[in-house]
């Protein structure tokens, strides 16, 4: 028997590949142009009517955001009904499963087709940003580290969420009630200094706030609010449970 | 016969259970199944098949007593077992949004073939299943037939020792599953040990060398088709059908008695078992009896199946 | 059955029988607790928005002079969520769950096996988001006051409007679901739908891009929804608000009946 030749997360990872040669195109506009439409509205429009922040312009501040929060939505995104639909209607994974891929294999194989997904869309990003002169530290070059962490971070508690659900309309209610408000008040357009004081535990527990700012430190040259240990500390720790908790119900349901 | 022969069984079970929570889906059976033997699980829906099969590819634990897959142990060596299995599911689930092609090649890599490798076999499988005309076009379109020849060779990618197949022509019309029986004839003749479910009689004694009958979780009857037949049932078995049928067929069974080995009234007919046919029928015109219609027939496992799992076939 | 058969032959939109695509949409509503509260909670991205852009971004930008008048960031940008809310809520149903519902659910071929015509699919499915649309509205203007980011006259006022734009949204969604080829389609509608979300006078007046953006601008619809709704809002009441007006009334029509065309080719095969 012809065996071991290519590890089975790789040969997962190989199938979503596959699968995204033929759809990359319509994910061309959702995960290069927006962000980068967001960051003229924002950033041009509206930017225009703000000073400065933290000492630089607007703009300046806000790339770093965008581009945390596309990784963060591109995670989020493509952890859900393309999960649920493995599951479900085409049971990939269960053809899968009466393969040599165990479970682990079909998680560590999406997180790292999510990882190439994340990668080329923030390294596509940071190149534009490069041109509205928005990054002000060759730190910057540490930022697709960042969203790599951040995607993992991420992508492992939904796809849990995913494998535990029965009805896709749950993902409606990710989306209105976790993912659109981690976006918005996860420092990305504003300081979270500005929220509420009872709010503003909620923020540092998103993996998105210690993101942004991990970024913002990057493309700006400054100390981030906490230490780095702490930021990098805290997405590890949603990284690591979110992998055990997907590995898991991945099992789980397979298990039946 | 050959598979009596002591050479070391690809699949051995013994006492094997299966519960879900208060249910008990599978009741302790016992199973031996040798190299190039095709075996066949029959039983009406709900007697355990599945569940079994589900233990045998190494994708459910049983929850008691023994069984060796490949001389494995299926919970310790699950892995390395389902490298050596082919698996053709129930439930279609190929790859709606790969090629036909695409679904073998992305497949062989599961089981850590090279691509080349992978390739040469999608085209030579493509070939045995007669799909390589359509190697290109997505699965979608494909026939019901077309879509389960390809999952049967997408189960042979890895040259599996069993091929698991469950349920393989459920839902299909005549003509596919005449050729899919055809192919499937031509892999056991290659030598391939054959696992299989089905609920129909005539795939079974098309397919099987040996087949258990499962009823309630539990095995009722095992041998070969013809031993189960001339074990549970006689040669020939003689259809009546009255002109006043319908309501008095059980009437009719009981002036019949005493003719053939055993009478059986059913609602359209009445069976009459009997090793000799032809004289069973002079036997009832002997009665003064006229039916509309006579029909003098073999005995099949369908005649087994009924007797052994009672009339009420639940599907 | 002899009033079935006349009615067949009447070239008319019968009220009932579009009533009868509402009521089954009103039905399907029992299907789950999860749909309700999708369907209920759809004033609350907007409301998201106002927040974070609106007060959040809002702190830092300060007071904004619009055409002389000077107000605050969130009270600029408020009337701009109400319009999207209108926007989004009339487009997430003719688009998301009418497409299904062509194509998948099959749902209208059932419908059309009946008395009920493809013009009486498309005004039952067109009043039903617009009921939906303006719910939003409804509760969105509610909260704006709330905020003092609107007087009560000036919500009296935009409502109707929120209306219309619902209305125009809605028909020109059920034309685009009429044209959609799958569901990766939907991915290019939401991308443009986002674009038109940030660059429509929404978070900062238009005169502030280079000119031939602000002349692409104008021609897009939600631009006209934006200016209606924020003139209403605030009571600057001038011609240019009869313009934005007619532009989506242009909308409704163009888009019923282009989705009423479409509706009969997919559908009376």
């Amino acid at each position: 028997m012809a065996m071991g030749t290519v590890h089975p997360s790789i040969a997962v990872l190989e199938r979503h590949l596959t699968l995204y040669r033929r759809l990359w195109r319509a994910s061309v506009f959702s995960s290069f142009v927006l962000p980068v439409l967001f960051v003229i509205s924002m950033g041009m429009g509206v930017g225009g009517y703000i000073g400065s922040v933290q000492g630089v312009d607007y703009l300046s501040w806000i790339v770093p955001g965008v581009v945390a929060s596309t990784a963060f939505q591109m995670a989020v995104g493509e952890s859900t009904y393309s999960v649920l639909g493995d599951f479900k209607w085409v049971r990939a994974y269960h053809a899968m499963r009466a393969t040599p891929v165990r479970p682990d294999d079909i998680v560590t194989g999406h997180l790292l087709y999510l990882l190439f997904r994340v990668t080329t869309a923030v390294l596509a990003f940071l190149l534009v940003v490069l041109f509205f002169d928005a990054l002000h530290s060759p730190w910057a070059v540490t930022i697709p580290l960042v969203c790599a962490l951040l995607t993992v971070a991420t992508a492992a508690p939904v796809m849990a969420f995913a494998a535990s659900i029965e009805h896709d309309s749950h993902f409606a209610l990710l989306f209105r009630f976790v993912m659109i408000p981690a976006a918005l008040f996860s420092g990305v357009f504003f300081p979270i200094e500005q929220l509420p004081a009872l709010v503003r535990p909620v923020a540092y527990v998103s993996p998105l706030w210690h993101s942004v700012e991990l970024c913002r430190s990057a493309t700006l040259g400054i100390a981030p609010p906490w230490p780095i240990a702490a930021h990098v500390g805290c997405l590890l720790l949603w990284a690591l449970a979110g992998t055990a908790m997907a590995a898991y119900r991945f099992r789980r349901r397979l298990e039946d | 016969m050959s598979w009596h022969v002591a050479e070391q069984p690809l699949i051995f079970a013994r006492d094997l259970v299966k519960r879900f929570g208060d249910f008990t889906a599978v009741k302790g059976i016992d199973v031996e199944v040798a190299p190039g033997e095709a075996f066949g699980f029959l039983g009406p829906n709900g007697a355990g098949k599945s569940s079994t099969m589900r233990m045998i590819s190494c994708v459910s634990a049983p929850t008691s007593g023994e069984l060796r897959i490949l001389g494995m142990d299926p919970v310790r060596d699950g892995t390395r077992i389902r490298a050596r299995l082919g698996v053709c599911p129930q439930l279609d689930n190929l790859d709606p949004d790969l090629s036909v092609r695409e679904n073998l090649t992305t497949y062989a890599r599961y089981f850590g073939l090279s691509r080349a490798e992978g390739r040469r076999r999608a085209d030579e499988l493509l070939e045995f299943v007669q799909l390589s005309d359509r190697a290109g076009s997505m699965v979608e379109p494909l026939s019901g037939g077309m879509k389960r020849r390809l999952t049967i060779a997408r189960a042979m990618i890895n040259e599996p020792d069993i091929v698991l197949l469950d349920e393989p022509t459920t839902g299909l019309d005549p003509q596919a599953r005449h050729l899919l029986w055809e192919r499937l004839f031509r892999l056991k003749q290659r030598g391939t040990t054959l696992v299989l479910t089905t609920h129909y009689m005539d795939e079974a004694e098309q397919l099987c060398d040996r087949l258990v009958v499962m009823d309630g979780g539990k095995i009722v009857a095992e041998g070969s088709p013809r031993s189960l037949i001339e074990t549970y049932s006689t040669a020939e078995v003689v259809e009546l059908r009255f002109p006043d049928g319908l309501d008095s067929n059980a009437d009719y069974a009981a002036k019949l008695d005493g003719i053939g080995e055993r009478v059986d009234p059913l609602p359209d007919r009445v069976l009459l078992y009997a090793d000799d046919g032809d004289a069973a029928v002079a036997a009832v015109h002997g009665r003064g009896l006229v039916p509309s219609s006579v029909l003098v027939r073999r005995a099949t496992l369908e005649d087994v199946f009924l007797h052994l799992t009672g009339r009420t076939l639940v599907d | 059955m002899m009033t079935t058969l006349v009615a067949r032959r009447v070239a008319r939109v019968s009220p009932a029988r579009v009533g009868a695509v509402i009521g089954r949409n009103v039905g399907a509503l029992r299907s789950g607790p999860a749909y309700w509260i999708v369907l209920v909670s759809g004033f609350f991205e907007p409301l998201l928005y106002l927040l974070s852009i609106g007060v959040g971004v809002g702190a830092l930008v300060g007071d904004l002079t619009v055409a002389g008048r000077t107000m605050s960031y969130a009270a600029f940008v408020a009337p701009a969520m109400l319009a999207v809310s209108a926007m989004s809520g009339a487009l997430s149903e003719t688009t998301f769950n009418v497409f299904f519902k062509l194509k998948y659910m099959k749902t209208y071929e059932a419908v059309l096996a009946t008395p009920v015509r493809p013009v009486e699919i498309a005004f039952g499915e067109l009043v039903w988001a617009t009921v939906r649309g303006s719910l939003y509205t409804g509760i969105f203007l509610g909260i704006m006051v709330a905020l003092g980011l609107a007087t009560v006259g000036g919500a009296l006022a935009a409502f109707p409007a929120t209306v219309l734009v619902s209305l125009a949204f809605g028909a020109v969604g059920l034309a685009i679901s009429t044209l959609m080829r799958g569901w990766q389609d939907f991915d290019l509608m939401t991308t443009g739908q986002f674009a038109l979300f940030l660059f429509s006078g929404t978070f900062s007046p238009v005169q502030n891009y280079p000119v031939w953006m602000e002349v692409l601008i104008q021609v897009t619809p939600l631009y006209h929804a934006v200016e209606l709704v924020r003139g209403l809002c605030l009571s600057t009441y001038e011609p240019g608000l009869a313009g934005h007006a007619a532009y989506l009334i242009a909308m409704v029509t163009a888009g019923l009946w282009f989705a009423a065309r479409r509706m009969e080719k997919l559908l009376c095969r």
